[in-house]
């Protein structure tokens, strides 16, 4: 099934033919207390302490919530504010390492996924800190436990990466498919569901025969290539491809029995419970046209954007931009000892003349953003309400519903700054229901 | 001619009695004291009461809600008439006005960034808080100015917000409106301020900018036995309860955080 | 490791997402637009001369004047380089008789960016179509030089339109046989009277196919608009023969050809989706045919596309898309 609108920007995947780097050892780390949507964990060390690679830095604050795990063997050097890739200081624990990356003696296999029950491999998942891994860090283990009313039928594996330039997914999906795969067998023992359905963008056909070629015979998994078109990632609309089914608005996705995880999310899950090993590192796409060396690279959460910059030979002089994640929905960075983290599933170097500029011509009402629009709203007619502060009329007109995949301000030619006017409006909407409900 | 004459004058008598008979059915029964609070009012409609507008409050006060010296803009003499009307006595209040905490202008004020987009303090400061290296700085993109119903807030050349005293009626708007929370009502016959909201340490707050309050504590130390200026984790405070007078203060501070803006005392302007 | 990379971060750019843009902007939508009206106005100079040339001047110079005025006046920021101008300046001169005086070129102006655009707050804000306003504003006040059509090739001799024949023919109780009536060839290529831009049908199609292909207009408006026209007008004709003239000679005469493809579908004074465009379409089909058909004027695009842009608002509203997973 094809969802209405999207947009087929330039994807100039140029990494998707390199392999991933690990990333040396660095000089220093800071590793963020909140890497994830939900309660910030408790601290477990102080400053001074000597801790292991995998040992965890704090603990869940409740069910929504997980713990952070140090990258490597060192010593706290502090435990203060500093700052966080979504540009505000956020308490977060420096660690300079000893170099010697001594292992956590108390990390240890959880077991055989196939004969471990499904509370110990929730556990053992929340307890490595595995969150979602395309971007928007929501603790897994709570996306596998849905509530018992809600049956789930199938199990989706987002393979899209309908971000333009990244690779990362690409990636993982070439060089670890048994992993994945074996990370989706055991999502679904979790789930207990029959069938799993991984939807992968048609302009990466080696991933998906890779897959296909490592399917273990005792799973009921399906291979769907997509239409290569943004966003064909974001987790109603990839639903909705590849079952025909349509979240809806307001709803997760288990109102019609599907649960989406990100291949990078399987394979954590999968080494959280055969290894016992926490979330301590992933891989992410460093690349666009400012970096010197474009490449993919497997980094330790809490690496510094400097570090990670220089591992690829620096930026360029025309470098304008700076950003966590893809072009259409990353956050743009400011400040080069920011840590790469969780969430962070690339690092793209913009050159100023590539850069959209946002300039706030008057609406033109070329109706563009409501071709483009995937969720079905009047783009040009939400940003007219946020400019005349009419927030009420905004939340009439469903701005709740808008996933900010950025497709409207992408098309739009009088390069309104659309996105930005729908997050003030989604703010002030939020403070004018609160005050509703009292 | 006959016909379309009286067709036209019978289609207005119909609707004239019409709207007669709707006008007596369908009247609303008002307290004729509203009517005479509303008359009083600034009429400013600036909704710096928390309603929605002047005859709002002037409903409100007939019933009893809100006390008639609770609008902001209206002066002293103004509540008492609206006291008496309502045969209640209300306490005299103190004019106040509103003030930026913030001389982080262009000039001296470092940018953290280069801002592209709305030009919004509150869209802004979604972004890392904005562009201004100080968290606690003037974004100068207005958002006060927008919402102030009486002209009083000006945007300098340097690109920050200054209020102008005497236009300005302690409404509140610009104080709800700003994101970065450093406007402040004040007394308005107060003339020492401490112009900073950085509660940075003066290495950190340094980097930012050119004027900035470093917590020195000279200013504190200065008044003696009962501070009028007192620091609070790095950031002097004025005490307005006892607002300082001796304007040599302004000497003392190292780093220009403190100034005097004398006022004449007759017109309330800065002289 | 830090000097390896260039980078000082006060000089990065940080905005809101999305970092990347598709490139299109408004100047270059109503740069094609101009480019599209080429060949109608190479075919305008050729049937009428100079005077064509005079009047195109004349309107474009006018409009980029007032716009510039208007400007000055409301403290607004410059928009001339939008491009916006010009396109009114070019399709009100399209939309006038090419023997027009320049005073009348030069009110039509004042007219179609201060009374149709500027007093809105410009460009985005207009209900109307600039240069429509100003052709109906012209042609109600000033009926004689607005209907002072040329006839190509006959120096300063002036004639009927081929709508305007048949309109007086059948008035004056005679058939649509009686009439001489301009032949397809003509109306295609032409060589008829009108105003200087709307004679040639074929040019204006190939210009208007251009705008589709680029993806700057969208075809409901233009196809349903021409389908609604042929339809109705189609239906009189089978009946009456002798009364109606045939949808084809409909379609290729008067201005339907410059209206459905460039003044029809101007973006800010149509709705914004699909469904509403082709409403919007529909409607001022409907009304063309009415008027062409059975009012006292022998053309009803301008007003047709004029009352329809007064439907805008109403249209969008009943239009809206439906929401992601709503039932």
């Amino acid at each position: 099934m094809k969802f209405r609108g999207g947009i087929h920007p330039q994807y100039n995947k140029i990494t998707a033919d390199l392999s991933v780097e690990a990333l040396p050892l660095m000089e220093k780390y800071v590793v963020p207390v909140a890497q994830h949507l939900g309660a910030p964990g408790k601290l477990l060390v102080a400053k001074g302490d000597e801790v292991f690679k995998g040992q965890p830095l704090t603990e869940a604050a409740g069910f929504v919530s997980v713990p952070v795990h140090a990258p490597t063997s060192g010593k706290i050097k502090a435990i203060k504010n500093l700052p966080h890739p979504i540009g505000i200081p956020m308490q977060a624990i420096e660690i300079t390492p000893d170099e010697q990356d001594t292992l956590w003696d108390e990390i240890k296999p959880v077991g055989n996924w196939r004969e471990l029950d499904p509370a110990t491999m929730k556990s053992a998942i929340q307890n490595a800190g595995v969150v979602g891994m395309g971007g928007a860090t929501f603790p897994t283990h709570v996306k596998l436990s849905p509530p018992e009313d809600k049956p789930i039928d199938y199990l989706i594996l987002n393979g899209a990466e309908c971000e333009p330039y990244l690779t990362a997914d690409h990636r993982v999906m070439l060089e670890q498919p048994a992993d994945v795969l074996e990370g989706v067998g055991l999502m679904m023992r979790i789930l207990g569901v029959k069938k799993a359905v991984v939807g992968i963008e048609n302009n990466k056909p080696d991933a998906c025969k890779a897959l296909q070629d490592n399917c273990p015979e005792d799973l009921d998994i399906d291979f769907v290539m997509l239409e290569t078109k943004y966003p064909q990632g974001s987790e109603k609309h990839l639903i909705y491809a590849l079952t025909g089914r349509a979240v809806p608005p307001g709803k997760l996705p288990m109102e019609v029995g599907c649960v989406v995880q990100n291949v990078g999310t399987a394979v954590a899950c999968l080494e959280a419970v055969r290894d016992g090993m926490p979330m301590i590192s992933r891989v992410a796409t460093v690349t666009g046209s400012g970096i010197n060396r474009p490449t993919n690279i497997n980094f330790r959460v809490g690496t510094l954007l400097s570090d990670i910059l220089a591992f690829c030979d620096g930026v360029n002089p025309e470098t304008g931009k700076v950003i966590f994640g893809g072009p259409m929905m990353g956050i743009g960075q400011f400040d080069m000892s920011v840590p790469a983290i969780k969430g962070t599933s690339g690092i793209l170097c913009l050159q100023n003349d590539e850069i959209a500029q946002f300039e706030g011509g008057p609406c033109i009402r070329c109706g563009n953003c409501v071709e483009t629009c995937p969720m079905g709203l009047v783009p040009s007619i939400l940003g007219l309400l946020s400019e005349r502060f009419e927030f009420t009329e905004m939340g009439d007109n469903h701005i709740a519903d808008c996933i900010e995949c950025g497709s409207c301000a992408y098309v739009c030619p009088s390069h309104r700054p659309l996105v930005q006017l729908f997050k003030r409006g989604k703010v002030e909407w939020r403070v004018i229901q609160e005050k509703q409900n009292g | 001619m006959l016909a379309p004459t009286a067709l036209l004058t019978g289609m207005g008598l119909v609707s004239g009695l019409g709207l007669a008979v709707a006008a007596k059915f369908f009247a609303v029964e008002v307290d004729p004291r509203q009517e005479q609070i509303a008359d009083i009012l600034p009429g400013a409609n600036c909704g710096g009461c928390g309603l929605a507008g002047c005859s709002d409050f002037a409903s409100a006060v007939v019933a009893g809600s809100i006390s008639p010296a609770d609008c902001p803009v209206a002066d002293d003499e103004t509540a008492q008439l609206i006291a008496e009307i309502m045969g209640v006595t209300v306490e005299a209040k103190d004019p106040q006005v509103a003030i930026v905490l913030c001389q982080g202008n262009i000039d001296i004020a470092a940018k953290k960034y280069r801002y592209n987009g709305l030009a919004s303090c509150a869209s802004a400061s979604l972004l890392g808080g904005g562009d201004k290296g100080c968290g606690q700085g003037c974004l100068g993109l207005a958002d006060c100015q927008r919402v102030c119903g009486f002209d009083a807030v000006e945007m300098t050349a340097e690109g920050i917000a200054k209020i102008i005293p005497e236009r300005c009626t302690a409404c509140g708007q610009c104080i709800t409106a700003c994101p970065k929370d450093i406007i402040k009502l004040i007394p308005a016959n107060s003339e020492i301020h401490v112009l900073c909201s950085s509660h940075e340490k003066g290495a950190a707050a340094k980097k930012n900018c050119g004027t900035f309050c470093l917590g020195c504590k000279k200013c504190e130390k200065f008044y003696g036995e009962i501070p009028q200026i007192k620091i609070d984790s790095f950031l002097a405070l004025v005490d307005y309860n006892n607002p300082p007078t001796n304007p040599e203060v302004a000497e003392v501070c190292p780093a220009d955080a403190i100034v005097y803006l004398p006022k004449d005392k007759q017109t309330g302007r800065y002289v | 490791m830090d000097d390896k990379s260039t980078i000082t971060p006060r000089d990065l750019i940080v905005s809101a997402s999305p970092h990347i843009h598709s490139g299109q902007d408004v100047r270059s939508i109503m740069r094609h637009v101009v480019y599209a009206l080429i060949p109608a106005l190479l075919i305008g100079f050729w049937v009428f001369g100079l005077s064509a040339v005079k009047v195109l001047v004349l309107a474009v110079v006018g409009c980029l004047a007032v716009e510039w005025g208007c400007n000055k006046l409301l403290n607004r920021e410059s928009s001339l380089l939008d491009f916006s101008a010009i396109v009114t300046g070019v399709l009100l001169a399209m939309n006038l008789p090419s023997g027009s005086p320049w005073w009348l070129v030069l009110v039509g102006a004042i007219v179609a960016i201060g009374l149709g655009k500027a007093i809105y707050g410009g460009l985005g804000y207009n209900p109307f179509n600039p240069a429509l306003v100003a052709r109906v504003f012209l042609l109600i006040s000033f009926p004689v030089q607005m209907t002072t059509w040329s006839i190509p090739g006959v120096d300063a001799e002036t004639g009927a339109t081929p709508l305007g024949a048949v309109k007086e023919a059948v008035s004056l109780g005679k058939t649509v046989m009686d009439v001489d009536l301009a032949t397809t060839k003509d109306l295609l290529i032409g060589t008829v009277g009108g105003s200087f831009g709307e004679v040639s049908a074929l040019a204006l199609l190939l210009g208007g196919l251009w705008l589709l292909y680029k993806g700057i207009i969208k075809w409901q408006i233009p196809i349903a608009f021409i389908a609604t026209t042929l339809f109705i007008t189609g239906i009189a004709w089978l009946i009456d023969p002798a009364h109606y003239v045939s949808p084809v000679f409909h379609l290729f005469s008067g201005g339907l050809m410059i209206g459905a493809w460039f003044m029809a579908t101007d973006m800010v004074t149509t709705p914004v989706t699909q469904k509403g465009m082709l409403f919007f379409g529909i409607g001022c089909g409907v009304l063309t045919a009415v008027i062409r058909l059975w009012g006292g004027y022998p053309e009803g695009v301008s007003f047709a596309i004029l009352l329809m842009n007064a439907t805008t608002p109403l249209i969008d509203r009943y239009t809206k898309p439906k929401v992601f997973g709503e039932a």
